[in-house]
């Protein structure tokens, strides 16, 4: 190899050099910028990629609605726009601490919307919690999202109320007397909502073996022949699979094919576009429950939403899309009222919102955090989410 | 257990076994010749799996033309990523190879999120292969009748290949010795273009039978199956055809029986085929069909 004169080199070494400070004094600059301009960021911390990326966009999809119909906040007597920073948690648990992480840290945001999955937020309670950034649950139904911690509330039901709907409608509509769980068991929220039906289930049936089994697999699995085939031997009245859409779509289309008519049960992760994409015509005739009907718009900001959406997408859009606009207007709402972008003031106003018109339905936020609200119960017909009834909070 | 859910099982087990297979004879068929554990395979597996859906629901080609399209392009690409990644470090410590294959896995993988988006994609099925079969009170899908089928094909194929032909001698001279066949002659490039190429093809098979079968696409489903394949084909004696394919049936008869008879354990049933490997790797590491290879001097 040629000898490179040592000039040379050492101008090579000092030009490098000074092009990564240069690089690093505009990546640092930029974040002191967005302090000092009226500029509010608030976090979007949702799955965009992995298992649970469909539920993400979904939400992502009502926030940046929200942000387009709201894209100023005055706080203050001060006008601010309002900035999305997405973070993707990428379905992971891991990479929902980093991602949180990133979020109060680095880009310093206000508030932080977000996750769909119960499992992602719990992840990043800890992180919201030390940073002092309260963060809004959409449609996270698990109760230890919220539980315990001061710094995350949720706009939705939780599952206590959720488990207790569906084996409600076990037990009353489809008149089941026996069930089989088939659960997500590396899901906080498979596992906290199947719990939860099953206890209510066996004291409506008053049956304390009406839980046949509890058949488990993996986030990720896509054969469930093994725990269907034990699942079919044991001729259960229904079946609540209370798992993500991914898995669950096979689970219920190889269920078909294994020669199962039992009913499928399921809860509101259910409701994507691609568990009908996936499951085609074996899905027909599932029921699960979830947090809004189209058909069944509760306040004028349900209307507002509805037609937002139908003229931007031109369709209809999902129960957590309504959940993510209601989020972002929460969080609008709260920073009025508390006046201040201080994070331990912002929490007490978050915590105080009581009768605010969400578009799926009335917001008050109880001590915990969370919101109580009527669950909708909806079954595929003919290919799409058809509504069935509305069932009250307890 | 009653003797309809042993039949179960097993045809359970056959099926997802048969799968295994197909794609474990890619992954030891590259080794083979290359010692080189081929990590991008899975996503090989999955690029073929999504050419198929798009020849098919965004080119409306008839399934048949549009397999055919799918498998051809994947063959390409493998060659095309042998070229590119693994070919300028032949002569380098075979660990870079090994990490350029982690590389190429990683890029192949974002590369997909970024062009075909992270949301699932559900498979058209044709009927051919989503109709549900009833043998007695077993009940199975169609398509997990093909899959042996094409498995024991391409397995008589392949042997066929490379126990009576001049090719399958040129690949046998490379593999026992990559610079003696050099000497004596063989295009070392070309053996190995095959040998990827044909590797390809059978990753693309697999991808394609897999989607039949769980008509559910994304970016990563090449991860987890590519990684079985490998316990698999290592199971069997990695090198060895037979041994490949002999290992993807125990993989799949031991990951259905083992939520078959122990349903309280089926959270940990990836667990346990990283557990067999281990159990392999420390007993027998040569595998069930493998000779022990004195590394010659």
């Amino acid at each position: 190899m040629k000898k490179v004169s040592a000039v040379l080199r050492v101008s090579a070494y000092v030009g490098l050099a000074l092009a990564t400070v240069l690089f690093l004094a505009a990546c640092g600059g930029g974040n002191t910028k967005a302090a000092q301009s009226n500029v509010i960021k608030i976090g979007v911390f949702e799955p965009m990629t992995g298992a649970n990326a469909a539920g993400g966009a979904m939400e992502v999809e009502g926030i940046k609605l929200a942000n387009q119909l709201n894209p100023t906040v005055t706080i203050g007597g001060k006008e601010y726009k309002v900035e999305l920073v997405v973070a993707d948690n990428k379905s992971d648990k891991v990479e929902a601490a980093n991602a949180a992480q990133r979020l109060v840290d680095q880009e310093k945001v206000t508030v932080v919307l977000g996750s769909w999955g119960s499992s992602l937020s719990m992840a990043a309670g800890p992180i919201v919690k030390d940073a002092k950034v309260p963060a809004i649950g959409l449609s996270c139904t698990n109760p230890l999202v919220t539980k315990g911690n001061d710094y995350y509330f949720r706009v939705c039901f939780i599952d206590p109320f959720q488990g207790t709907v569906m084996a409600n409608y076990a037990f009353s509509q489809t008149k089941a007397k026996k069930a089989v769980i088939i659960r997500e068991v590396s899901n906080d929220y498979s596992v906290g909502l199947a719990k939860f039906f099953a206890d209510s289930f066996k004291k409506l049936t008053g049956d304390d073996k009406a839980i046949l089994a509890e058949l488990n697999y993996n986030t990720g699995d896509q054969d469930f022949s093994a725990q269907l085939t034990e699942a079919k031997s044991l001729n259960p009245d229904v079946i609540f699979a209370p798992g993500n859409y991914t898995e669950s779509a096979l689970v219920v289309k190889q269920a078909r094919e294994l020669g199962i008519k039992t009913p499928f049960l399921g809860g509101d992760t259910w409701e994507t576009p691609e568990f009908i994409d996936v499951g085609k015509a074996s899905v027909e005739g599932t029921v699960f429950s979830t947090f809004f009907a189209t058909e069944v718009p509760i306040t004028e900001t349900s209307k507002i939403f509805l037609d937002a959406y139908r003229k931007q997408y031109s369709k209809e859009p999902a129960a957590v899309t309504a959940l993510g606009f209601d989020g972002y207007l929460v969080a609008l709402d709260a920073l009025k009222r508390a006046g201040t972008t201080d994070g331990a003031k912002l929490r007490d106003a978050i915590a105080a919102t009581k009768d605010f018109p969400g578009a799926a339905g009335m917001i008050t936020l109880d001590a915990n955090g969370d919101a109580s609200k009527s669950a909708v119960i909806k079954t595929v017909k003919d290919g799409k989410f058809t509504y069935l009834t509305t069932v009250q909070p307890m | 257990m009653s003797s309809s859910l042993i039949l179960q099982n097993l045809a359970n087990s056959l099926s997802l076994g048969s799968l295994y297979a197909l794609i474990a004879i890619g992954y030891t068929m590259v080794y083979g010749i290359l010692r080189l554990i081929n990590f991008a395979h899975g996503d090989i597996f999955m690029l073929g799996a999504y050419i198929a859906f798009y020849a098919v629901s965004m080119f409306l080609m008839p399934w048949y033309a549009g397999f055919v399209v799918a498998i051809g392009l994947t063959a390409l690409f493998g060659i095309l990523l042998e070229r590119v990644a693994y070919r300028p470090l032949r002569d380098s410590p075979r660990i870079s190879v090994m990490i350029s294959a982690i590389g190429a896995s990683f890029l192949i993988e974002n590369l997909g999120i970024v062009i075909f988006g992270g949301r699932p994609k559900g498979f058209p099925v044709p009927d051919l292969f989503g109709t549900v079969v009833h043998l007695g009170s077993v009940s199975i899908v169609s398509v997990s009748l093909f899959i042996p089928v094409f498995t024991f094909a391409i397995l008589a194929v392949l042997l066929w290949i490379v126990n009576h032909t001049k090719t399958g001698m040129a690949m046998r001279a490379t593999s026992t010795d990559l610079d003696a066949a050099r000497i004596m002659g063989i295009d070392v490039n070309r053996v190995v273009s095959f040998t990827f190429g044909v590797g390809s093809l059978l990753a693309a098979l697999g991808g394609i039978m897999w989607t039949l079968k769980y008509p559910q696409l994304n970016p990563l489903m090449g991860i987890m199956p590519g990684l079985k394949c490998f316990i698999a084909a290592v199971i069997g004696g990695i090198g060895n055809i037979m041994g490949a394919v002999l290992g993807g049936f125990l993989l799949g008869f031991i990951e259905i029986m083992i939520v078959a008879f122990l349903p309280d354990l089926s959270g940990y049933r990836d667990a346990f085929a990283f557990v067999l490997l281990i159990v392999v790797l420390l007993v027998k590491p040569s595998g069930l069909l493998g000779k022990h290879q004195a590394e010659k001097v």
